[in-house]
């Protein structure tokens, strides 16, 4: 499965890739979602996969069963979501608020900070 | 969206999702659940609330400022976090007082590691709310 | 005025022309400042509507200049006695580096000099820059630069003295540019001191890998210790790398040829500042830096003959440099450099005579050297011009200036009963008891000796005891006191040295040849009368030259003019070599920053994805040993879907096509943490999915179609890098996957969640109680995204109305 799994992970890279250099800027955030699952994946399968053992102590014990699953990788995974939900809230307020300002959604038009003349000159 | 069933049937979902996250938040450290998750499915109730019964309604259902409650949320988690601090620890150290604990008795757990776990639980739910909230009122 | 500034005019035009070769000027602006100084820099007459005295800018960094040179004389006895006085603070002590000074013979020197010599600098600027407007900030400048100074030579750490050696090099880059905002020199002093900075700011980073490579090797940053076991050093087989770095750093500072061209130009600052920084002081650090790291360092035939030809060169090259030079201040400038050639050439040593010459020089030269730079002042204040050609006839007007002036030149030039002679006397006993070449070096010194002879004539008789070669933009009179107060004391002190050198021998030169060989048996004796021998013949025969060349010095000075015309214009080449920078930054400029978003995420992917193949590839790290053994219906499916929905997500232009496809993704990485034993994260992910719909399908209410109907978007050349990054990604983790999994962290947690954080969720544990400051960190993260957000949409709402 992990080599099935990390397969799989390249491709939702490629995917995401690909999106991001799109120049409808709605597919870069698409691209954007799909990177974050794909890195979100990719930290949890570095970390190992462990079938059906989560890591949860027994009530009245002190130590999980052996064989727990790593439960490192699942914390820094699990904030890595929140966050990466974040920034996909954040950056679709921006593009939302660059398409009612500039009234375009094709990056190569979004040029006010650096315009067409100036980098051409 | 504006069928009547759906609205009545919100209001009760919404509600449900909000008991549900609390519920989540509190057994948290003990089983799957826990701020993020609590705040997660709290804000799910409300936004549902908003998309069936329109913003207005679902910020008078929360009474506060979704941003209010994001930053009270961080404000939480901070005080939570000097406790310790002035306690002689180190910032955010766990402090554990066990309520009516007796011999063989654990007690009502209570600690700064609650107050945090409540203090991210409102901040996912205040800024969730902030963002969703505002843009269907801009949008 | 008007014909005074006629005159000067005149003035102007002829040495432009003299200035040939080593155009110091980019647009004529720069050598015109060179020969007239006018009324710019300071107020030669009282100014009734500016204060007549500085304050206490003016006299308390005297005091204070005084005070640290009267403590650091109470270490004379201590260390004449052999004694190190150290002291240690620590700083980043798990990186070895501390502030820790340290005093023995070589630092002892440099601090007297430096404090000495800072005193009356500073008590001459008091007068110098009488009522500028600016002076407070001068005097900061000035003060922080000696503090910097002597912290840098009293350092006993690698770290901490290179964080002073780049101190001096700030505050002498403001220094320099002290006068960067007039209007007729702001241009030139600008120039220069960008040109300073730089040439010494890149040998200093130089330096810094130096150091670093010879504290790693040493094994410690202290000096004491690493000049203790100096043989690790030398055998080591980074040797050859250090050496290299350290000195960059050092001949860009001391102004070694190649690095020499700034040195000149850096007399654009006001004349204290040239007297103290670019003659005692700051081009001394250099040297200072080789003495240092002397016993480390030398001993090999790198050292000696890198030290021996750059010393030579620059020695005999900036004699010549200076007699053909009619500024009485580019003299100057151009004979410290001969003077820190002569010193490095000495440090290429490890005879007992070379490094007596090296302490006697160092010493001589920094007094009479500071005192002719005063002088100069002084002649400038006086008559409004520094030109050689022009100047004249002062003796009768200008005495007290005369006398120091006279005095402090034949110890330049050597004569006796003057410290100079001593210096001299050594030097040629150093120089004959070279490891390399004697008879070159000998050769080189007694060359550049003659021509500084020459040269002290120019600056110290000619002004004097010539007539004037036109009118003085100025009636000449003698300096106020303040102002000669630093002339007289520096030149009556190599008086006083040269008659009773023993005042030297056991407080300076003995323990500081002591700090450079390990003993201060190894000290040659001062003295002025050393019997008759070949250093003696030498000096007749540099006497005889030296008259010589001065008799002859105004033809000499075009006969050099067309001859140095023809060698490489080093400060030329500076600007092609800035021009150059320039063209090269707009060239990558032009070709990353396009202003189009995709083009600068293909060169950031691009680049991900090449940093990591390279990775892979050096690192022989390529894994390829599928393993598909295992593979349940489920795991299919759940696969299925991510594939799936990702394909649909690349290739449609419906918009709800996407939406929906993304959810399919979302769901299908839920399923495999839930598959693997991560519920907390199948939840999250779950729930953020949801969200995520939510918010996209309201955004997309208002925004148009992904693409123009009938239009389809392939891009073969994206895919093909897609498929790049994707690769390289795949294999990294493949990479990961086949080495062994370190779970010492993990197996803490599980360990201690229960019985000390009380936890039974270890995943929730460690976000609220491990890790907390990274939630912590992140739920402020969230809060920020979110307000940004907010505010984002409610500005847009009032640009909207």
């Amino acid at each position: 499965m992990e080599t099935l799994l990390s397969l799989t992970i390249g491709l939702l890279v490629a995917a995401a890739v690909y999106l991001m250099l799109a120049r409808n800027v709605l597919k870069f955030l698409f691209g954007m979602i799909l990177l974050s699952n794909a890195a979100n994946l990719l930290i949890f399968t570095a970390g190992r996969l462990t079938f059906g053992e989560p890591p949860l102590i027994a009530a009245g014990e002190k130590l999980p069963p052996p064989g727990v699953a790593n439960a490192l990788p699942q914390a820094l995974v699990l904030t890595a979501i929140v966050i990466g939900f974040g920034l996909f809230a954040f950056a679709l307020v921006l593009v939302f608020r660059a398409y009612t300002t500039l009234g375009t959604l094709n990056t190569d038009d979004m040029r006010v900070a650096e315009p067409q003349e100036e980098a051409d000159r | 969206m504006n069928s009547i069933i759906l609205r009545v049937a919100t209001r009760y979902l919404a509600a449900i999702l909000l008991i549900f996250s609390l519920y989540m938040l509190l057994r948290g450290h003990n089983e799957p659940g826990g701020g993020f998750i609590g705040g997660l499915i709290g804000a799910t109730g409300f936004v549902l609330h908003a998309i069936a019964c329109g913003t207005k309604e679902a910020r008078a259902a929360l009474r506060l400022q979704p941003q209010t409650i994001a930053l009270s949320g961080l404000g939480l988690a901070l005080l939570a976090g000097m406790v310790p601090a002035l306690m002689g620890d180190a910032f955010l150290t766990g402090q554990w007082l066990f309520l009516g604990a007796a011999e063989g008795e654990k007690g009502l757990p209570i600690s700064t590691v609650l107050f945090f776990d409540i203090g991210v639980y409102l901040v996912v739910l205040g800024a969730i709310l902030t963002l969703v909230f505002a843009m269907e009122e801009e949008i | 005025m008007a014909k005074s500034s006629q005159v000067r005019g005149v003035a102007i035009d002829k040495n432009y022309r003299h200035c040939g070769a080593l155009s110091i000027d980019l647009e004529g602006d720069g050598a015109r400042y060179l020969f007239q100084n006018p009324e710019d820099t300071k107020i030669a007459t009282p100014d009734p509507d500016r204060p007549a005295t500085n304050g206490p800018a003016g006299w308390l960094p005297v005091l204070l200049a005084l005070a640290l040179c009267g403590w650091f004389a109470t270490f004379i006895g201590p260390v004449s006695r052999g004694e190190v006085l150290r002291v240690s603070f620590d700083w980043a002590p798990s990186l070895g580096i501390s502030l820790s000074f340290l005093v023995d013979g070589l630092s002892l020197t440099f601090l007297l000099l430096i404090s000495g010599i800072g005193a009356l600098v500073l008590l001459y600027s008091d007068s110098y820059l009488r009522g500028h407007h600016q002076y407070g900030r001068f005097a900061l400048y000035l003060t922080s630069f000696m503090l910097a100074m002597l912290g840098l030579v009293s350092a006993d750490n690698l770290i901490a003295l290179f964080v002073f050696w780049e101190l001096t090099t700030i505050t002498s880059y403001l220094l320099i540019g002290f006068d960067a905002d007039k209007e007729k020199t702001g241009a030139k002093a600008r120039r220069s001191a960008l040109q300073a900075l730089l040439v010494t700011g890149a040998g200093a980073l130089a330096l810094l890998a130096g150091l670093i490579l010879m504290g790693e090797v040493a094994g410690s940053y202290e000096i004491s210790q690493i000049n203790a076991q100096g043989d690790v050093v030398r055998n080591s087989v980074l040797y050859l790398p250090i050496v290299v770095l350290v000195l960059a750093g050092a001949f860009t500072k001391s102004a070694q040829v190649p690095f020499h061209f700034w040195l000149p130009n850096a007399m654009a600052a006001p004349t204290p500042v040239s007297a103290f920084l670019h003659s005692a002081t700051m081009v001394k650090a250099g040297v200072y830096l080789m003495a240092r790291l002397h016993p480390s360092l030398s001993g090999t035939d790198f050292w000696l003959w890198t030290l021996t030809v750059a010393g030579a060169v620059t020695a005999v090259f900036a004699s010549l440099q200076a007699l053909r030079q009619s500024d009485l201040k580019q003299v100057l400038a151009y004979t410290t450099l001969m003077a820190l050639g002569t010193l490095t050439l000495f440090l290429a040593n490890t005879s007992g005579y070379a490094i007596t010459a090296f302490v006697t020089f160092l010493v001589v030269h920094s007094l009479y050297k500071a005192a002719l730079f005063l002088v100069v002042g002084c002649i400038d204040t006086a008559t409004g011009t520094r030109d050689a050609a022009l100047l004249g006839g002062l003796a009768r007007s200008m005495p007290v200036t005369m006398l120091a002036a006279a005095v402090a030149a034949m110890s330049m030039a050597g004569f006796p009963p003057f410290l100079g002679f001593i210096g001299k006397e050594l030097k040629y006993a150093g120089a004959l008891a070279v490891a390399s070449e004697p008879v070159l070096v000998a050769g080189a010194v007694l060359l550049a000796n003659a021509l500084m002879l020459a040269a002290a004539g120019v600056v110290s008789f000619k002004p004097f005891w010539r007539p004037a070669g036109g009118a003085l933009p100025r009636t000449p009179k003698e300096a106020p006191w303040p102002m000669l107060a630093g002339p007289v004391i520096l030149a009556s002190l190599g008086a006083l040295f040269g008659i009773n050198p023993d005042l030297l021998q056991s407080s300076v030169v003995a323990p500081t040849v002591a700090a450079l060989l390990g003993t201060p048996a190894e000290a040659k004796e001062l003295a002025l009368w050393a019997g008759v021998n070949l250093p003696l013949v030498l000096s007749l025969a540099t006497f005889a030259l030296g008259l010589l060349l001065y008799a002859f010095h105004t033809r000499l000075r075009a006969l050099l003019q067309r001859v140095l015309g023809a060698l490489p214009d080093f400060d030329a080449r500076w600007d092609d070599v800035l021009n150059g920078l320039k063209v090269l930054a707009g060239w990558q400029t032009r070709l990353l920053q396009t202003g189009r978003l995709r083009m600068y995420m293909a060169v950031i992917l691009f680049t991900f994805a090449a940093v990591i193949a390279a990775t892979l590839a050096l690192k022989g790290a390529v894994v390829i040993a599928p393993d598909f053994s295992g593979l349940a219906p489920k795991h299919l499916t759940v696969i299925g879907l991510i594939v799936i929905g990702s394909a649909i997500v690349t290739l449609t232009d419906s918009r709800m096509a996407s939406i929906a496809a993304l959810g399919t993704v979302g769901i299908g990485v839920a399923m495999v943490f839930i598959l693997y034993s991560a519920p907390d994260v199948a939840i999250t992910q779950l729930l953020v999915e949801t969200l995520v719909v939510v918010l996209v399908a309201v955004a997309m209410l208002r925004m148009p179609h992904l693409g123009a109907p009938g239009e389809r978007d392939i891009r073969p050349r994206d895919a093909l890098l897609a498929l790049f990054v994707g690769g390289g990604v795949t294999l990294t983790l493949l990479a990961v996957l086949a080495t062994p999994m370190d779970l010492r962290l993990t197996e803490f947690f599980e360990e201690t969640s229960g019985p000390l954080a009380h936890g039974r969720n270890i995943v929730n544990v460690i976000l609220v109680d491990f890790r907390a400051i990274d939630t912590f960190g992140e739920i402020a993260v969230v809060v920020i995204a979110a307000l940004s957000g907010y505010a984002l949409l409610r500005t847009g709402k009032e640009a909207g109305r």
